[in-house]
């Protein structure tokens, strides 16, 4: 590395720019990563606190599961309960809906849960009484409601008995009924009243009685491509994502191969007398993951500066998910990319150093 | 010491091959400056390049020391190059970004299995090697700071930095006037004798013939003339002592 950091000391406005360039790709790629955590979170993160192992939708005859479209009728919960090994079977109601607090209504989605539902997020948050409802935070927030409020949904009124869970179900914050409840409200708003889904636990053969009972049964995470405007929303925002890494890699494999290109003179003498080809491609990689270090720091600091504040207006996740990971991506992208440079390091002919005119 | 020892190279050239360096057999004696010149073409780079390891021959032996070059992978001749030989190029080739102090210091950085030790060395005479090329106060400047004799002098206390056996010198004063390069042909004969290395210097220039101990004249590939700085002269490469 003494070669490397002298390098970067003598040239340190075009590493300075390359850093600058490197900052400002992980700023783009961890603030639409935090942007697409936000959003995700919103749409899903209801779904992933459910409780059980699988989650169970109808299997259509046509297209693809679907919680917006998926009903299933007791006599399919019944055939669930009963087969082998599924120690728990809980039919769980989703719908869309309002709920309104003085007079200020709100779009919410709810959830039917029963009260043995489970331990998770939502089955934490399930009501124990038909008159009584459940409060995710935000949609507390957007109600501007409390436990003991009055909140009416589809014409009835509940009283707020838990407030808890960052819960969001397709951009609307989440509310907890209980079954009976749920069902009578479904109705009311034009649904069947039966069952969303059915969330299964044991040790069974899952597809075989999914099978048997016209269903799928998909782990939290597989389920949630039964999400639409999920799989929409985040092909887009990760396409996006991929792109900002294939240009970062990009731009710093083409300026490290221009670099390493104009220093071939200096490398051959170096050879020449006596360095050793290890030596070099640690020089060189050194260098490379030098400037990605301090692109990527720079650009991680204002990604958390700018996303904090961010957060405070928009769906924005900060998490080691949206920071640390898209960061570890840009530098092993980066780091690939300036290991393409390496041949005119390890393909310099010492020889050219005699006689040169440099 | 460095003895070539009937080597023989050729170039690839157009369907067939050309013969750069035919049955040479030379010694470099510790203490002793050697200077190979001739007309251009006439293989002398060629013999400063299978003396410095950078290729190998297609027939002969290259000594270093105990050590036969060309019998040598390249790993094995990088380590050699490293440890034993010193190399002053044509235009110095000084790296752009090092100061001059950084230039002879870098020596001590080149990897290999044995880099602490060469870089204690290296470290521990850096001062009195810029001192002894007559750049005491210079270490600080990098080579566009520096005139070209200056430049020629940093390369020469770079290719000393490791105490090499062997110090191979191309055509030094190419790029110098008169006087610059009269003082550098005088710097690389006092150190030469002070620190006992094996000198090969590659010329066309013979106006600083007097710093030269002996004179190989190379045409066409062939030592065809030995001189020594007492006169004695050998018109075929059998009548020389240390030149055939």
């Amino acid at each position: 590395m003494f070669v490397a950091w002298r390098d970067l000391r003598f040239a340190r406005g075009r590493f300075a720019l390359i850093a600058a360039v490197v900052a400002l790709i992980t700023l783009l790629v961890g603030f639409l990563a935090g942007l697409s955590g936000g959003l995700a979170s919103q749409n899903v993160s209801a779904v992933l606190a459910l409780p059980g192992d699988r989650i169970v939708l109808e299997d259509p005859d046509k297209g693809e599961p679907s919680f917006s479209e998926s009903s299933l009728d007791k006599a399919t919960i019944e055939a669930w309960r009963k087969a082998d090994g599924v120690d728990a079977a809980v039919p769980i109601g989703i719908g869309q809906g309002r709920a309104t607090h003085e007079g200020q209504p709100i779009a919410v989605a709810l959830f039917g849960v029963p009260t043995d539902a489970g331990s998770s997020g939502v089955g934490d948050l399930a009501p124990h009484k038909a008159d009584e409802i459940g409060l995710s935070a935000g949609a507390a927030d957007q109600l501007e409601a409390k436990k003991g409020d009055k909140i009416t949904i589809a014409e009835k009124t509940y009283t707020v008995a838990e407030v808890s869970g960052d819960l969001w179900y397709s951009h609307t914050p989440v509310v907890t009924m209980t079954p009976d409840a749920w069902e009578a409200t479904d109705k009311a708003l034009g649904g069947t009243g039966e069952a969303t889904a059915l969330v299964v636990s044991g040790d069974a053969d899952w597809k075989a009685i999914a099978k048997d009972t016209g269903t799928v049964a998909d782990g939290h995470i597989a389920s949630l491509s039964a999400l639409e405007t999920f799989k929409s929303e985040i092909g887009s925002l990760g396409l996006m994502i991929a792109m900002l890494f294939g240009v970062s890699a990009l731009v710093v494999g083409a300026f490290f191969t221009v670099w390493t290109m104009q220093r071939a003179g200096d490398i051959a003498v170096l050879k020449a007398l006596g360095a050793s080809t290890a030596s070099l491609v640690r020089d060189a990689l050194g260098q490379a993951l030098i400037v990605l270090v301090v692109g990527i720091g720079v650009g991680l600091i204002a990604v958390i500066g700018f996303g904090t504040l961010a957060s405070q207006a928009l769906p924005f996740l900060l998490n080691p998910w949206t920071t640390l990971a898209p960061a570890l991506a840009m530098a092993v992208l980066g780091l690939a990319g300036a290991a393409f440079a390496l041949r005119t390091v390890t393909h310099a002919d010492p020889l050219t150093a005699l006689g040169s005119n440099r | 010491m460095i003895r070539l020892d009937d080597a023989t190279l050729t170039y690839p050239d157009g369907a067939g091959r050309i013969t750069a360096v035919d049955h040479v057999s030379l010694t470099g004696k510790p203490g002793v400056v050697t200077g190979i010149t001739g007309p251009s073409g006439s293989g002398k780079s060629s013999i400063l390049a299978l003396a410095a390891t950078l290729i190998r021959p297609d027939s002969g032996h290259v000594w270093i020391g105990d050590v036969d070059a060309a019998k040598i992978s390249r790993r094995e001749a990088t380590d050699l190059r490293r440890d034993r030989i010193g190399i002053v190029f044509q235009q110095s080739n000084l790296i752009a970004s090092l100061t001059a102090r950084e230039q002879v210091e870098v020596m001590g950085e080149l990897g290999g299995h044995d880099e602490r030790a060469r870089r204690r060395l290296v470290r521990s005479h850096v001062e009195e090697l810029l001192d002894s090329v007559g750049l005491a106060g210079q270490g600080g400047k990098r080579p566009a700071q520096l005139s070209g004799g200056q430049r020629q002098r940093v390369a020469i206390a770079r290719a000393l930095a490791h105490e090499p056996e062997v110090l191979l010198i191309d055509e030094p004063t190419s790029a110098l006037d008169q006087e610059r390069g009269a003082e550098i042909m005088e710097l690389i004969h006092r150190l030469t004798h002070e620190r006992n290395t094996s000198t090969l210097l590659v010329t066309h220039d013979l106006v600083h013939r007097k710093s030269l101990d002996e004179l190989l004249t190379v045409v066409d590939g062939k030592i065809t003339e030995h001189t020594t700085q007492h006169g004695a002269s050998g018109a075929s490469a059998a009548a020389a002592p240390s030149a055939s």
